[in-house]
């Protein structure tokens, strides 16, 4: 069996990240091992739980279902870029003062879909949020409180015209 | 107080909300958790570690003819392979003390060695240099197993699980009062065979152990441990040969426990061995199949029951058999959900008598053990099923029948002649019908059945039911917690409690925080660490609150005390007129002056200081809190539900949980507990289970099989948390709070599903699934 | 859970790709376009390609169009692109109302329309929505181009028309007349999960009457199915719960479903039902 190496640049949050890996290794693995980034989480590893959820090109994708060569020089963020220095985003403040995390394992995952809902569609309705939201599975919290944080970094955000 | 043993400076906690106590703040958890900077157990990393893959049995049961190793090894990168002649002299995994006997020869040894006997049986364990790598070489291990027929029904007779020993390693018989005569003089027998789904706790994150040894010290480290370090380090020194203090263990973030998590594995022992013998660091992260496989399942229980009434309604005897479906091993455990099941079934109702028995037998299927609830939410669905069945017979109704049977309150505290997990069950506090009462009207039940019936008219199958149920929590006999303020006058909190991500960090210190008179979110909480402190019991059965938060209570008021003392000859004052604010000592009266910062006063108490001469130095203080008997939580669940009659789909609409806790620490968390847990119950009442065919071969090994509710499954869920029945038991009055969010989803929803389908008694087996639901719909139509 | 090694190969252009494929297919080699069904198989290496033909570098299978009554799609076109904006008009409604059932939001960034296609889970929308329409396949290999019809491209569970060293480079399908009504009902345990029935109805009304009627069931033979002689049924009759019932109740005795399990035919009498009334806009 072949285990050719392949040179890529992960773009993440940012920065460039030039690694070198095989073509197997999944994009996850690459953004946690070799780009030292483990607020990715892995959590099924078979594209179910949504724990591994980054955006590429600002489009929520699982990190598991992609392999890192395929992700060279494209744009990927991840939970470790929500924050602005010392500035928390709106969701993650909310994810705080709503009480939507416990273990805290599927939270970056939960944070990068509710990022990517309220970019494309801060007005989002009820129906469609709690849709987008069963992406991912969280086995603490029960949700509702995630809904309410998702909900309330919306309202956050039109306030301060951020949206 | 009775059972418990409070110190001569034991103040109970004054009722109410206090500064820092009964206040929904924020958690000192989370931001390194929405940051992405928390340590889970695959974020440890060490120089120079290789990796870990178990090979595992692929066939439900069989002998184990032989383990070829060859090409695995021959795989560059491959560092070792190991078969059970590898780890021959060590012992097999251990359970927890006892009173039941001969458990020993059915544990589970670290590598299967003659017979396997259920798929994701460890059978080898290859270390490489790589991940990727170590499952390559994983798979060229060669297996050859002659196949043995599969034991799928605990309930069927017994079998062989090796020579000599057949598969019930015990029957657990608890029982009190004349049952016999009970059902002689019967007015009316009700008889149920009811079955609750195989299902688990499946924490987001899976399993990982990274172990490394460091010879210059002499010390073996293991981290990603979680839930019991204390005696995991013990065992894990026993078993390996050495002093427990050359071993540590340490847990960073926990990706959830719900009772699986955080025992100890097969997988724990073979990365210690290796850091050992290896040495290198060793890591392992279980995958989610292996966690399907290998982490602990639980629940799966067959109950024959049978209930004596008379005229009214009253309980006579209530008589059970069950049969406890173990899986392949006893594990860490022991039998102990076969005792809490037998122990806790009576539940909230007056019982003059009772018999028992909790066939414990072992099946060829993963090993279960505790999950949330353990034993409870088996038992209240038997035993509100039972009640529901009582009332339909009767034509009582179910509110009525269950009001006519509760323990009352002038009966309190009231004991039972049982015992669990070897303490007496002592219902400590609380007022039954007032919850329920309470329950009802928050619910809105009376309208309710009026729009129940209106949208019945209209063609709708919906309907209504619930449960109520008796937790238990706050298992002894002891923690400890040392809270110690530096020369910065920073609080420091080590306890020997655990935590699986339920904010444990934060109500310590909100409890430390309200005795000591400091801000809560300045308090550096140290949890889950052998070497800061020698003892601990960990966090488990709901008990971290209620134990470690009353050591909490204690070791603060015993620090609040010293720097009182250090203070008041300092500020000629008597301590007295004293208190301590902001985490300044000042005046009582509100006057600003004089005053000292708790920084000033643990300078003076330094081991520097001229005044401490002759005596231990540092304002710090470390308290036991013990307790010889478990409190008693106690709630009610209601449920509305509506049928899809074209698809037989369940849809739970609205929800409420009541649940008496004592005192609720931070409400907020405790509403978060109580909606997890819910969401876990809901999991098992409908979705959740591991199915297996008909040789023993898993057939819920992905998410995509294993059916977690998200966010869509999830109705609009209320909870009333009372606080009308503090324990007497603790100086905080609390009880815990993890678990009653579950114990009675199943109990509730089936009485929902029976009333929505207009069929008493209709719903006999957990999980509640869409094509049972449609036979039952065609059997009611013309 | 971490896949086998693989060569990974990341051809420009359609001809780069095909004799790439050509090359590799002896050795099991695999196109990769979306993943999203392919990598979990991997990961639990109930897949292990020796060769991976990565398509997403090839601009021209961004190919979406409507032209000449067919709407062309390619084989890099993602789920969440089919529907509005991007597709309008009826079909773009119907795609869109599908597009809501396929996995979750961060799948359907990834996953394709022609994936889907090419794997042929019986329980794929887009496997029924292309049964259902009558949507023509384009398979294309260096020994040339076949166009397949759907009914003969789907030949059974994760089975289909496409030899080793062939590649789906395009899907057609036909576009609905103005006016086309349409519905769908996919029940599965929980939203996003593998479809137990489905079913699709489309029609016109004219006068009160069904036209044109087409009615598909998937989830639950091996394979994504239309039912002519309920569409006969259908046709020039008054749409109405009844004639719907009627209609259901007629088409289960000649369904082969996966499973003995009696439900499932309970849930595809209730899938038909449901889609037609949806399609006609009579409740449920």
């Amino acid at each position: 069996m072949t285990h050719e190496l392949h040179d890529i640049t992960l773009v993440v949050n940012g920065r460039s990240h030039p690694i070198r890996v095989e073509a197997r290794r999944t994009l996850a693995d690459a953004i946690r091992e070799e780009c030292g980034l483990t607020g990715t989480h892995l959590g099924c590893e078979h594209g179910v739980c949504g724990a591994c959820t980054v955006l590429l090109d600002d489009q929520p994708v699982r990190a598991c279902l992609m392999f890192a060569v395929q992700a060279d020089g494209r744009a990927i963020r991840t939970v470790e870029g929500l924050a602005h220095g010392d500035t928390l985003s709106p969701l993650q403040k909310a994810f705080i003062e709503q009480h939507a995390l416990q273990c805290g394992y599927c939270t970056p995952g939960f944070l990068m879909l509710g990022t990517a809902i309220l970019e494309q569609n801060p007005d989002i309705g009820d129906e469609e949020l709690i849709e987008i939201l069963s992406s991912n599975l969280c086995r603490c919290t029960g949700y509702a409180n995630i809904l309410r944080a998702v909900r309330a970094a919306a309202a956050a955000m039109r306030e301060e015209g951020v949206a | 107080m009775d059972g418990t043993t409070h110190g001569p400076d034991d103040a109970r906690m004054a009722a109410g909300p206090g500064e820092a106590v009964g206040r929904a703040v924020t958690r000192l958890e989370d931001p390194p958790l929405v940051r992405g900077r928390g340590l889970f157990a695959a974020d440890v990393n060490f120089p120079r570690q290789i990796h870990m893959r178990v090979v595992r049995a692929e066939l439900a049961h069989g002998l184990l003819r032989s383990v070829d190793a060859t090409a695995a090894r021959a795989l560059p990168g491959v560092v070792a392979v190991w078969t059970s002649a590898d780890v021959a002299e060590i012992p097999s995994i251990p359970f927890r003390a006892t009173k039941v006997q001969g458990l020993e020869p059915y544990c589970q040894p670290v590598l299967a060695r003659d017979r396997v006997r259920y798929v994701g049986e460890p059978i080898a364990a290859v270390f490489a240099e790589d991940a990727y790598l170590a499952e390559d070489a994983a798979d060229l291990v060669a297996v050859d197993i002659e196949p043995l027929p599969a034991v799928l029904d605990a309930a069927a007779p017994p079998a062989e699980f090796a020579p000599g020993l057949h598969t019930e390693p015990t029957i657990v018989r608890k029982g009190f009062g004349d049952v016999d005569a009970a059902f002689a003089m019967a007015h009316a027998v009700i008889e149920l065979d009811l079955s609750v789904g195989r299902h688990s706790g499946v924490p987001l994150e899976t399993r990982g152990a990274i172990a490394r040894y460091d010879a210059a010290r002499d010390l073996l480290e293991l981290h990603g441990a979680a839930k019991k370090q204390h005696w995991n380090r013990d065992e894990i020194a026993r078993l390996l040969g050495r002093p427990p203090s050359s071993v540590h263990l340490f847990e960073g973030h926990v990706g959830g426990g719900f009772g699986v998590r955080g025992e100890l594995y097969p997988e724990d022992l073979l990365a210690c061995a290796a850091a050992l013998r290896l040495d290198r660091p060793v890591k392992w992260i279980e995958d989610r199949r292996e966690n399907f496989l290998a982490t602990n399942h639980s629940r799966q229980q067959r109950h024959r029951i049978r209930a004596a009434v008379d005229a009214e309604g009253r309980l006579l005897a209530i008589d059970d058999v069950f049969f406890h479906d173990q899986g392949a091993y006893v594990r860490t455990h022991g039998a102990r959900v076969v005792d809490l099941a037998a122990g806790m079934l009576p539940g909230p109702y007056r019982l003059p008598a009772y018999r028992v028995a909790g066939h414990f037998r072992l099946t060829n299927k993963t090993p279960a053990a505790t999950y949330r609830a353990p034993g409870r939410y088996e038992t209240t669905f038997v035993r509100e099923r039972l009640m529901d069945a009582i009332a339909t017979r009767l034509a009582i109704d179910p509110i009525e029948l269950r009001r006519r049977n509760l323990v009352a309150t002038a009966e309190m505290p009231y004991p039972r002649p049982l015992d669990v997990l070897g303490s007496d069950v002592v219902l400590d506090s609380g007022d039954y019908a007032k919850l329920l009462d309470q329950a009802l009207d928050r619910f809105g039940w009376k309208a309710l059945r009026e729009s129940i019936a209106a949208r019945r008219a209209s063609g709708e199958c919906v309907g209504a039911g619930l449960a109520f149920f008796v937790e238990k929590s706050g298992l002894g006999p002891s923690d400890g917690v040392r809270i110690t303020v530096d020369h910065t006058g920073t609080v420091e909190l080590v306890s020997g409690a655990a935590s699986v991500g339920q904010g444990v960090d934060t109500v310590l210190a909100q409890i430390c925080a309200e005795a000591l008179g400091v801000g809560y979110s300045g308090i550096r909480v140290v949890r889950g660490r052998t070497d800061r402190i020698e003892f601990g019991n960990g966090a488990h059965a709901s008990r971290v609150t209620v134990m470690s938060g009353s050591a909490t209570w204690q070791a603060a008021q015993a620090v609040r005390a010293m720097a009182l003392e250090t203070a008041a000859p300092l500020l000629q004052l008597s301590p007295e007129v004293l208190t301590i604010r902001d985490g300044i000592v000042q005046r009582k009266d509100g006057a600003t002056e004089p005053s000292m910062t708790l920084a000033e006063i643990a300078r003076q108490m330094g081991p520097n200081s001229p005044a401490m001469r002759g005596r231990t130095p540092g304002l710090t203080a470390e308290k036991w809190f013990w307790s010889d008997h478990m409190t008693y939580p106690y709630g009610v669940h209601c449920a509305l539900v509506c049928i899809d009659r074209g698809t037989g789909a369940v849809k739970v609409e609205r929800y409420l949980v009541a649940n008496d806790i004592g005192r609720a620490i931070n409400p907020m968390l405790v509403e978060g507990q109580i909606a997890g847990g819910f969401a876990q119950g809901l999991g098992g009442a409908l979705y959740e289970e591991f199915r297996y065919d008909e040789t023993g071969q898993p057939l819920s090994t992905t998410f995509a099989d294993y059916l977690i509710p998200t966010a869509t499954e999830m109705p609009a869920l209320d909870v009333l948390i009372a606080e009308d029945a503090p324990s007497p038991l603790n100086p905080l009055g609390i009880k815990g709070a993890g678990e009653g969010g579950t114990n009675a989803v199943g109990a509730a929803i089936a009485a929902a599903v029976d009333d929505a389908l207009g069929q008493p008694g209709a719903v006999t087996t957990l999980p509640i699934l869409p094509g049972t639901v449609m036979r039952l719909l065609d059997r009611a139509a013309p | 859970m971490k896949p086998a090694a693989f060569r990974y190969h990341a051809p420009r252009t359609e001809e780069e790709a095909l004799a790439i494929l050509a090359a590799v297919a002896p050795e099991d080699g695999r196109i990769l376009a979306g993943g999203q069904s392919l990598m979990p198989t991997m990961a639990f290496r109930m897949a292990r390609p020796a060769h991976l033909v990565d398509i997403n570098g090839v601009a021209a299978f961004g190919l979406l169009a409507a032209e000449g009554g067919v709407l062309r799609i390619g084989p890099c076109v993602r789920h969440a692109m089919l529907g509005a904006p991007l597709v309008g008009g009826p079909l773009g409604a119907l795609l869109g109302t599908v597009r809501r059932h396929i996995a979750h939001l961060p799948i359907r960034t990834r996953g394709t329309f022609c994936g889907s296609l090419a794997h042929a889970d019986p329980a794929s929308e887009w496997c029924l929505v292309s049964a259902t329409l009558g949507a023509e396949m384009v398979l294309r290999s260096v020994g040339g181009t076949r166009r397949v019809a759907a009914a003969e491209f789907f030949q059974g569970i994760m089975t289909t028309a496409l030899a080793a060293d062939e590649m789906l480079v395009e899907a057609r399908l036909p576009l609905l007349a103005e006016g086309t009504r349409s519905g769908f009902y996919e029940f599965s345990r929980r939203p996003g999960d593998f479809a137990q029935a489905m079913a699709i109805a489309t029609f016109t009304l004219d006068g009160g009457v069904m036209s044109a009627p087409r009615l598909g069931l998937g989830g639950v033979e091996d394979r994504p199915c239309r039912l002519p002689a309920a569409e006969a049924m259908l046709d020039g009759q008054p749409p109405s719960a009844a004639l719907f019932a009627a209609v259901a109740a007629a088409a289960l005795p000649g369904l082969v479903p996966m499973t003995d399990d009696p439900h499932r035919l309970r849930l595809a009498e209730t899938a038909i039902i449901r889609a037609l009334s949806r399609a006609a806009g009579l409740p449920e």
